[in-house]
């Protein structure tokens, strides 16, 4: 799945995490701009996982921080 | 130059204002005399213990004492020395032999610690390139475990079958895979379901640690832990217990029947890099050890303390971390935080002592008044704590 594609998939999975309906961009942080907690970014990360049937271990979410660095890495991660 | 202790500001602030209401701080009280494994002064008062993790009422066992005595008087105070070079007394290799029949197995290594048997056995056994597939409501020690080592660290939902499932055959063929569960969750007090679990792990090729720190003593026809209760045991490639519940004294280990099990005491940093136990404690846990093998009807007591206890607190109309009562362990759900500070202070004034667990170590940002029973806990002295609950609960206006 390209880059296009794979970040439609996700940002159809976001919304439901997205409470306050922040604006999200390739920039937004998970932490500061949508505020997810640690149960939140578990859940989340269950999601994705998942819809992609991948694995994303603590040691990959420990350097995503960005929307953006997500959806490389999952794009990545699809091999 | 930046203040590096200024992380800790919104912790600080927390504590203060919890702490300006008059609050007594619950993080911070005195045991002043220990009269029993379920009464001592604490803050001036005398106090029904519901919060330890004196499953079994060992600590003041005579035979127990006895042992530990006699060994200060044999071998002195403390070995000054890690197991691996000096510190290992007769002793020690006592309270080993006692671990192996007490879990039928091959192989028992003791730490200083149960911390450090976490610590030592995950990252030492899963390397890089390796996968530890976890519970996300793991004990802090497992968390710390995975972190010091190299593996690739992947949590599924707490008991979720399913999503470990998915997990385990998602990682890439040929990598090795450890499975890593606990028997009893500690904050909730809930059971895993170990059988299902463990034969989910064994079909995807993965080795399997059980931490039965809460169950050692009780749980199963031999007090060897929720495997042993669910007859999965031989399926479990390491169990990791600790002596500081049950056992009534302090230490960990881990006991195994892996063929090249006691390589790991030459390459186990928290083995090697330490000091071993004092004498007097791998003695008084030797001996309670080989106590706790023919402990039956105090495991029947405690069962029964632990329902009654259960059903009585439902009765009054709390909220319960589990269903039905499945370990030593009753968790009381709060409210929230301020509330749960409050019913704390307010059951220590009518001479009760329960556990305050707040986020992060709760699970879903809970607070918990954590109830643990004994053992020792007379019925008569269940029904007390029942009427203190009902008081306290109506004064702060929880039920
Ligand atoms: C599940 C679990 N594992 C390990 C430990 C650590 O035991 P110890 O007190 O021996 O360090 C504890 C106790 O806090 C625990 O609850």
């Amino acid at each position: 799945m390209d880059r296009a594609a794979t970040a439609e998939k996700i940002a159809g999975i976001i919304e439901p995490f997205n409470k306050k309906g922040v604006e999200i961009t390739d920039a937004s942080t998970f932490a500061g701009d949508l505020e997810f907690d640690s149960l939140t970014v578990m859940d989340f990360v269950a999601a994705i996982e998942d819809e992609f049937d991948i694995i994303i271990s603590m040691n990959q979410q420990a350097e995503i921080e960005t929307y953006g660095q997500l959806i490389d890495a999952v794009v990545k991660l699809q091999g | 130059m930046t203040d590096l202790f200024s992380k800790f500001d919104p912790l600080i602030e927390l504590r203060t204002n919890l702490l300006s209401q008059g609050q007594e701080d619950p993080f911070n009280l005195v045991m002043e005399r220990v009269i029993s494994p379920t009464e001592a002064v604490c803050n001036g008062r005398p106090t029904i213990l519901l919060g330890t993790y004196n499953y079994m009422g060992m600590t003041f066992d005579p035979d127990v004492i006895e042992a530990g005595k006699q060994a200060l008087d044999d071998f002195g105070s403390g070995t000054t020395g890690s197991r691996v070079l000096n510190g290992t007394y007769a002793g020690h290799r006592a309270v080993e032999d006692a671990l192996k029949e007490f879990y039928g197995m091959d192989h028992a290594m003791v730490f200083s610690t149960g911390y450090q048997a976490n610590l030592g056995i995950i990252s030492t056994v899963a390397g890089k390139g390796d996968y530890i597939v976890l519970d996300i409501d793991s004990h802090a020690s497992i968390w710390d475990g995975c972190k010091m080592g190299d593996a690739e660290v992947v949590p599924f939902k707490h008991n979720d079958i399913e999503a470990m499932e998915k997990r385990l055959k998602r990682i890439p063929e040929g990598a090795g895979k450890l499975v890593v569960l606990e028997g009893v969750y500690s904050m909730l007090g809930d059971i895993a379901p170990l059988k299902e679990m463990i034969k989910v792990a064994k079909d995807n090729g993965a080795m399997v640690l059980v931490d039965e720190a809460h169950s050692m003593g009780f749980i199963g026809p031999n007090g060897r832990g929720v495997a042993e209760d669910q007859g999965v045991l031989d399926q479990v490639d390491f169990v990791i217990g600790t002596f500081s519940k049950s056992v009534g004294t302090v230490g960990g280990f881990c006991v195994s029947n892996h063929p090249k099990f006691e390589i790991l005491r030459l390459v186990c940093r928290p083995y090697v890099f330490t000091a071993s136990l004092p004498p007097s404690v791998v003695h008084t846990a030797a001996t309670s050890i080989r106590k706790l093998m023919h402990a039956g009807n105090k495991r029947a007591h405690l069962w029964e303390n632990s329902r009654v206890l259960h059903q009585g607190l439902r009765d009054k109309g709390f909220q319960l971390g589990t269903e039905k009562a499945e370990s030593a362990i009753i968790a009381v759900i709060m409210p929230d935080l301020e509330k749960g500070a409050a019913m704390w202070e307010a059951l220590l004034k009518e001479g009760l002592y329960v556990n305050l667990a707040r986020p992060p170590a709760t699970p879903a940002n809970m607070t918990l008044l954590r109830c643990s029973l004994c053992a020792e806990h007379t019925a008569e002295q269940v029904q007390t704590i029942i009427g203190m609950f009902e008081r306290a609960g109506k004064a702060v206006g929880i039920i």
